[in-house]
């Protein structure tokens, strides 16, 4: 690549700008008893250091588990050991057994932030240059660009490197599993995509593209000849690392039942706090909470995210694309956030993930769901003090993608990818013409909100009958946005192969 | 916002960038800040609670006023703004006051003042001709001066981090070289005498304004082979110029001379009173000297040649000091300092003078000046380098060879300013911002030149390449063996002197280039 100079700038400014960011205050800064997800990883290296391996996820004497007790899968727990050795080495005290217990430092502070951006720069951020790099009819100008609009994403750097998390792992081994698969690495790519799983359950809002995917391969190719052998293939591969990675919990049933039971707490209630999906939206008016039995929650929620779900899922199996792929992760994902059971804000950055990636192909819409995606955070982001960051990186981001697609110009019914769709309306309602004009109003409408809620927010106090009126409002907004883009992607999806057999037919 | 998106959707990359640094300077205001910030809260307090009379004579804080006039003017300006944010910063006697509010309203107003800044580089960039420009934005001359300027590593760093308002001050400088440029000399000149009367350090580039104005503004022609016509002699011109310097200076120093308090005022604006060298050594002529005496005085101890006893104390457990003694080699006086800066400012005032060159010429005396007086000058600051790496970014694009000297320049100068920020969290930031900026500009350098010859030899590439290990050394293998507590002076030392050789380097080369660039031929260009 002769432009390679501008690739390393750009990876250079995203670590920059993840750094500075990384000074401001993290999750449960100073606040005990129970602090925050900073702490919870400080005491999971605590834990996993100090205590045999059997007894992480065990409640014992020396294991709280209501506090901060470990819920991810074992990939996780690896991790979090492998930090412990290395505070080890430079403070014991770090990760003392219970005396560590809501231990804060400003050198605590620099070890833990280092660690994110090393874990960062290991998995996620190649993933994404590899990606950029490997696009398709493109000049590099544009992949650097699409590459620095990526890695500028601010809910990710504002989540892992404000609040503190480590989504860049599970994210980035996503992403080495979605390049694996879409360039026929497919054997890679789903080892990677399981060790994406076994970092964090929450990746199966994933799993069935991924699934859907590498079985349509299988059947394209014909299930009695290569299919066949490429799908025992597969299996195994999964089987293999699924193995590896459980090996120290899968010897005795208890253990691997205690593991599941800690990773899935279908005991906790249908969503937490405040998130932007459908059930706390509908809350607003119907305290589904209170009035329906725990079971008949799971059963609905489950129900609701099969059905939103399937048609996409099937459409992969039937036409197994990478295009189709990508749109199909968008769509899965977002099912989950907004319908299924136990779901955190924080997990809209599993759909934020494949959307960056389709942001070279729809960049408006895509510049558009990324804005709303980070502003869905805004309650939990302001909570961790992170008003300034968020403005900044939000608008940082916001330049980037303007000035590297020109987003403005791109809303014409082709560049929105709904021609197809358009046309088969036209055929019942022939003045449906003015869809793209609808867009371009509701997107400066949808600004208008945001930034209108984010000064209310700041600026207001809530009234004392409603002390959660913006963050509810802050939801509410949000969530209705990713209806509408849940259907717009669909749409997309359901019109795809159509417009490809048109533009043959132009051609 | 949605103004944001339209300024920027038009393919204004300009505003792109400019807005681009502006939210990572928004970024960088969490972090740590020198003593320069509470300088700064302290002036705003003198200025905004103490009578004009009261300005230069206030010495409750150590940190007293020692900047000219309009720089106490632009504080009181500021504290105006300041008062609707934190009444508390405005109070002499509030040392070291830093609330968030007083560190949120200092850092913005270093950003706000910047647009002043991103205003001159915008006039800087159109004095850059676009003959060389390639097909793609990115290769253009522009685009690659604009980010050289607007996402300067040493601004960023000394203004955004340390804390200081160069940033304005040299939108000021930059904006009387577009001038200049322009050939709106008027406008330059005034511009300038407001700047110097903002900051006086910019005395040292003052040489070259004078001989540039007299000679190509007051003289308003040449004969055929390039020397003065003295019959062409405006004095219209001179007057004006007179008059407009006379006249800044009468709004700047009027009011301390009605009140007689002229030499209270010099006194603080130059006190001689400080060291040769500053803290940290600026890696200038006088680095080299001292080290020199370092080495030799430790040799004479081996060898015996020299007593111990008769060794000042000082310069044997720290050398670091402010008033460095030397042990070895005879000690420099400020009048010595300034002799040597006189003579290494004449050869490059002289071809101004004889081989007038347009504005190109002015420029590279203008660097010149600044660079004669970073080597030699008493007291300099390791920033002071700014004053050359910024002018500099303008020539840079305009020829290789420049741009060979440029990248060696500023490499080294900036890496010299890597003892400013020594705390841990800020380790990282500097070092990427360091490595964005220093891969940005030799690449790109090297791709608008690549038809011509490879912009570093081999020694110049392995000088370079050296920097590298010498930051391991200093800031990652050093503090962790035995010899941290009894020379912990050596990661400095090493530093100025490593970086005295290059920026001695690309002085020497630059006076080359300038007393042997053959004159005729450029002026035909012109």
């Amino acid at each position: 690549m002769e432009k390679w100079y501008l690739m390393t700038t750009v990876v250079l400014i995203g670590l920059t700008v993840r750094w500075t960011v990384s000074l401001n205050s993290y999750s449960g800064a100073g606040k005990p008893p129970m602090f925050g997800d900073y702490e919870a990883q400080r005491h999971w290296q605590e834990i996993t250091f100090n205590l045999p391996i059997k007894q992480w996820y065990f409640n014992s004497s020396d294991n709280n588990l209501l506090y901060w007790g470990l819920d991810y899968p074992p990939l996780t727990a690896y991790h979090s050991l492998l930090c412990a050795y290395v505070a080890k080495v430079i403070n014991p005290d770090w990760i003392a057994l219970h005396t560590s217990h809501g231990y804060e430092s400003q050198a605590h502070k620099l070890f833990m932030r280092a660690t994110v951006l090393i874990a960062d720069l290991l998995i996620y951020i190649p993933a994404v240059v590899l990606y950029c790099c490997c696009l398709k009819e493109m000049s590099t100008k544009k992949k650097v660009a699409n590459a620095l609009c990526i890695l500028l994403y601010p809910g990710l750097i504002l989540i892992d490197y404000g609040h503190f998390q480590y989504n860049s792992v599970s994210l980035g081994f996503a992403l080495w599993g979605i390049l694996g698969v879409s360039y026929h690495w497919d054997l890679l790519g789903s080892l990677a995509f399981c060790l994406a799983i076994n970092y964090k359950q929450m990746e199966l809002y994933h799993s069935l593209p991924f699934f859907c995917f590498l079985l349509g391969k299988c059947f394209k190719k014909g299930l009695k000849g290569k299919g066949l052998v490429l799908l025992i293939k597969l299996a195994c591969t999964v089987v293999a690392s699924f193995v590896l990675c459980w090996l120290p919990f899968v010897t005795e049933k208890e253990q691997a039942l205690q593991v599941l039971r800690r990773l899935f707490p279908v005991d906790r209630g249908l969503f937490e706090d405040k998130v932007a999906n459908i059930w706390c939206s509908l809350s607003v008016f119907l305290k589904i909470k209170n009035i329906l039995p725990h079971h008949t929650q799971i059963k609905i929620s489950f129900c609701f995210t099969l059905l939103s779900l399937l048609p996409a899922c099937i459409k992969l199996i039937l036409q197994p694309s990478p295009k189709g792929f990508r749109y199909t992760l968008v769509t899965c994902a977002l099912s989950f956030f907004l319908f299924s059971f136990q779901v955190h804000e924080k997990s809209i950055l599993l759909v934020s993930l494949p959307v960056c990636l389709v942001l070279n192909e729809i960049p408006f819409m895509s510049t558009w769901f990324l804005l709303v995606s980070t502003f869905s955070m805004l309650p939990l982001l302001l909570k961790d003090d992170l008003l300034m960051p968020t403005v900044v990186t939000v608008m940082a981001f916001f330049i980037a993608c303007a000035t590297c697609f020109s987003i403005f110009g791109k809303t014409s019914e082709e560049e929105l990818q709904l021609k197809s769709f358009s046309i088969s309306v036209r055929k019942y309602l022939p003045c449906f013409t003015f869809l793209p004009r609808v867009i371009q109003r509701l997107f400066l409408m949808s600004v208008i909100t945001m930034v209108l809620l984010t000064l209310m927010t700041v600026t207001l106090d809530p009234p004392q009958k409603f002390p959660d009126l913006f963050s509810v409002l802050v939801c509410f907004v949000s969530c209705l946005k990713f209806l509408f883009f849940l259907v717009y992607f669909n749409i997309i999806i359901m019109w795809d192969s159509k417009s490809r057999r048109n533009q043959k037919k132009t051609d | 916002m949605a103004a944001l998106g339209v300024a920027t959707s038009g393919g204004n990359w300009f505003s792109a960038l400019a807005l681009g640094v502006t939210l990572l300077k928004c970024l960088l205001i969490p972090t740590y800040h020198s003593t320069d910030f509470e300088v700064h809260r302290n002036w705003l307090a003198i200025t905004h609670s103490l009578p004009v009379s009261q300005w230069y004579y206030e010495e409750t804080s150590e940190w007293t006023l020692d900047y000219p006039p309009f720089f106490a003017w632009f504080e009181y300006a500021l504290s105006h703004v300041a008062k609707y944010f934190d009444q508390e910063m405005l109070n002499v006697q509030n040392l070291n006051y830093a609330s968030s509010k007083t560190l949120l309203f200092q850092r913005f107003s270093v950003i706000f003042t910047d647009i002043l800044f991103v205003y001159a580089v915008h006039e800087c960039c159109k004095c850059v001709d676009g003959k060389k420009s390639g097909k793609e934005l990115t290769e253009k001359p522009k685009f690659i001066l604009s980010v050289l300027l607007l996402w300067n590593f040493g601004l960023l760093i000394v203004d955004h981090i340390h804390f200081q308002y160069n940033g304005f001050l040299m939108g000021l400088m930059l904006l009387s070289i577009a001038r200049l440029f322009q050939k709106r000399h008027m406008e330059g000149a005034l511009l300038f005498a407001v700047l110097l009367h903002f900051k006086h350090i910019y005395l040292y580039v003052a040489p070259a304004y004078g001989i540039y104005l007299l000679r190509s503004y007051c003289f308003t022609a040449n004969k055929p082979d390039g020397s003065v016509r003295w019959n062409s002699f405006s004095f219209f011109r001179l007057i004006s110029l007179g008059l407009i310097v006379f006249l800044v200076s009468a709004l700047s120093l009027g009011p301390f001379l009605a009140l007689s308090q002229l030499p209270q005022v010099f006194s603080r604006l130059f006190p001689f009173k400080r060291g040769l060298c500053h803290a940290y050594w600026a890696p200038n002529f006088w680095a080299l000297y001292n080290a020199l005496d370092k080495v030799l005085s430790v040799i004479g101890l081996k060898l015996k040649l020299l007593d111990p006893n008769k060794i000042p104390k000082a310069s044997m457990t720290s050398g670091l000091v402010q008033q460095f003694e030397h042990t070895v080699l005879p000690s420099v006086t400020p009048l010595a300092t300034l002799i040597c800066t006189l003579v290494a400012i004449l050869p490059s005032i002289f071809c101004l003078w004889f081989k007038p060159q347009g504005p190109k010429g002015f420029l590279r005396c203008l660097i010149l000046c600044a660079l004669s007086s970073f080597m030699f000058g008493w007291h300099v600051h390791e920033k002071a380098i700014l004053l050359a790496i910024l002018p500099m970014s303008l020539l840079s694009v305009g020829k290789a060879g420049d741009a060979s000297i440029f990248l060696i320049l500023t490499t080294t100068g900036h890496y010299s300013l890597f003892p400013l920020l020594f705390t841990a969290p800020e380790l990282p930031i500097k070092i990427l911002l360091m490595l964005l900026f220093t891969i940005y500009s030799i690449s790109s350098l090297k791709t608008l030149f690549r038809k011509e010859k490879p912009l570093f030899n081999w020694m110049e590439t392995f000088y370079l390449l050296g920097l590298g290990p010498l930051e391991v050394v200093c800031e990652f293998v050093f503090p962790f063996t035995s010899w941290k507590l009894k020379y912990s002076f050596l990661p400095l030392l090493l530093t100025s002197a490593y970086c005295a050789v290059g920026i001695t380097y690309a002085w020497f080369k630059l006076y080359v280039s300038v007393l042997t660039d053959p004159p005729v031929s450029k002026t035909k260009k012109q």
